[in-house]
């Protein structure tokens, strides 16, 4: 019987032959935290171990609250650097490399074949080079950090096969917002996606990594895409480690196929308060709004602000809105000044934030005020995330809210095209 | 078999209303955790919670954000259990870790209402509530350990003592 990449590599890992629904006890290859270290740092001392066990795989990126917005995050920060020091942990990124998920992408931790798990939700987007790579708690981290293994499940797969060509004005995150709002926000709770077929090839990385970052919104405990010519040619360029290449037989069993015709799609937002509340933009087009962020984890890549810049150059953003860009990470950032994107959506009116996580989760930088409304490019628009509870989050592509922010109001971006 | 009281809710009940992000770096007390919980959703119940109480829900309770605070603040309020008709998977995952009691039960999902009387029958794998009975799906034997150690933490120093 074939095997799923999920099956493969959490078999390797387990030393045995293993089949979905089966439960391994596995040694990550790495093991992610953030801000959250302080937290897990509490727990790790609990536990009455002096020193962590593999040092090597622990991956540390300060992007939360970056800078320090005030005393508190300040102080969780030292501890952090202070625990970093004194066990010689070798991968820690301070405040000025980005948001976490970009950072361990760009210094190629997530390779083909690795097992990542890491205490942040939106792990799953290393999926998009072929990891295996899932979300899991604080305490578990703590564990990892102690004993250097953790239990998973091996997940079902859901195939979602790719065909066609995007139109124009049409992206990875539109595709991914209608899977989410035709299928619902549970339908892959617990499982893997493979994301696959005759047009996945054609994705970039970065439009991989948008998938692989909201499959988590469909539940799914990791989403990822075979390892191609793409692929490798990014890895190669970057690998810090051996890896292997590991893709899903011919015969492997699925729990299910989807197929999505990329020709057939158009611009989707997925409208308050749940991710799977997806409608075609030009259903909503129209609606005013306060606040737009382009950026983030989701959709703060270099593809995603030559898209932004393209839209925003040469125009003024609307008086109405308060346009915030958000780089994912500092490379980024570099890239975008050298290409002269920044200075297009600066002169714009944009307001260019330091990379990292920034207002998405609702901790600092642009919070939401009683009744405002933001069209942001970010992965989650629950009640509340971004400000006051009765404010509203639309989410959309890098396109959608460039040209809404043009416009005052949600927009349909295909009239920019 | 201790009792409690109802708290109904419906499908994806996330993170973010559970414990919301704004907190999730200032509040590290227990008892703090606990005057938030449901804050975004229903500002009432941190107010009128009693121990023992049970919160009932739809589908995917704890979609999000892998926030462990989300968990812990209903622990904090001495929220007896959650039984929903499923849970996100890092949500069970870290109540498991944390000691939270979390039910996979549809039936009593769709029956209960908030206010009802209920109490839970661990051992028997039962939820019973004014002459109803309900049975919950059990929980898998790789947790169980976890579970009985009082969490992972628990579980961890037993390991490690082992070893």
């Amino acid at each position: 019987m074939g095997k799923t990449l999920s099956e493969k590599i959490l078999g390797k890992k387990a030393g045995r032959d293993v089949s979905a629904g089966e439960v391994v006890t596995v040694a990550p290859d790495y093991c992610l935290s953030h801000d959250n270290s302080a937290a897990i740092i509490g727990e790790f001392k609990k536990l009455g171990v002096a020193r962590v066990k593999a040092p090597q795989k622990l991956v540390i990126i300060l992007d939360h609250i970056v800078p320090a917005a005030d005393e508190k995050y300040a102080q969780n920060h030292k501890t952090i650097r202070e625990f970093v020091a004194a066990q010689g942990l070798p991968n820690f990124f301070d405040i000025q490399h980005g948001v976490c998920h970009q950072v361990l992408s760009e210094a190629s931790f997530a390779l083909p074949g690795k097992l990542i798990v890491g205490s942040d939700s939106h792990t799953t987007t290393y999926g998009a080079f072929g990891a295996f790579a899932a979300g899991i708690g604080r305490t578990e981290a703590a564990s990892i950090w102690a004993t250097d293994e953790i239990w998973l499940r091996v997940p079902e797969t859901l195939r979602i096969d790719f065909s066609g060509k995007f139109p124009a004005g049409v992206y990875a995150k539109d595709a991914i917002l209608k899977i989410i709002g035709d299928r619902g926000a549970d339908r892959a709770n617990y499982e893997a996606i493979e994301f696959t077929g005759p047009a996945a090839g054609d994705f970039s990385l970065a439009s991989r990594m948008v998938l692989s970052n909201m499959a988590a919104e469909m539940g799914a405990k990791n989403g990822y895409f075979e390892p191609d010519a793409k692929t490798l040619e990014w890895v190669k360029a970057r690998a810090r480690a051996d890896y292997e290449v590991v893709r899903s037989d011919k015969e492997a069993t699925y729990e299910a196929v989807l197929k999505y015709d990329l020709s057939s799609l158009e611009p989707q937002v997925a409208c308050p308060h749940t991710v799977d509340n997806v409608k075609p933009v030009r259903e909503v087009e129209g609606k005013p709004f306060h606040q737009a962020l382009i950026g983030t984890c989701t959709n703060g890549r270099l593809e995603d602000l030559e898209v932004a810049a393209g839209i925003l150059k040469g125009r003024k953003v609307d008086p109405r809105v308060r346009a915030l860009v958000l780089p994912a990470s500092r490379e980024v950032y570099v890239e975008a000044m050298r290409r002269g994107l920044l200075e297009a959506i600066s002169e714009s009116g944009c307001v260019i934030l330091n990379p990292g996580c920034g207002p998405c989760l609702g901790a600092h930088e642009g919070l939401l005020a009683a009744g405002e409304v933001v069209v942001s490019t970010s992965n989650r628009n629950f009640r509340g995330r971004m400000g006051n509870r009765d404010s509203e989050i639309y989410l959309a592509s890098p396109a959608t809210a460039a040209a809404s922010a043009l416009e005052g109001k949600i927009t349909d971006p295909r009239k920019y095209k | 078999m201790s009792k409690g009281r109802v708290w109904k809710y419906g499908d994806n009940v996330n993170t973010d209303v559970i414990f919301p992000g704004r907190y999730t770096y200032q509040l590290m007390e227990p008892a703090e955790m606990a005057k938030h919980a449901l804050e975004d959703l229903d500002p009432e119940f941190a107010k009128n919670v009693k121990p023992g109480d049970v919160i009932v829900a739809g589908k995917n309770f704890g979609c999000g954000s892998s926030r462990e605070q989300a968990a812990a603040c209903l622990r904090a309020a001495c929220v007896q259990a959650v039984v929903a008709k499923s849970f996100a998977r890092i949500y069970f995952r870290n109540a498991i870790n944390l000691g939270l009691a979390v039910l996979q039960c549809e039936e009593a999902s769709d029956a209960l209402k908030t206010g009802d009387d209920v109490e839970i029958d661990f051992a028997g794998g039962k939820i019973i509530s004014g002459g109803r009975v309900f049975k919950f799906f059990p929980l898998p034997d790789s947790v169980i350990g976890i579970i009985d150690a009082g969490g992972l933490i628990e579980y961890t120093k037993k390991k490690l003592a082992s070893n």
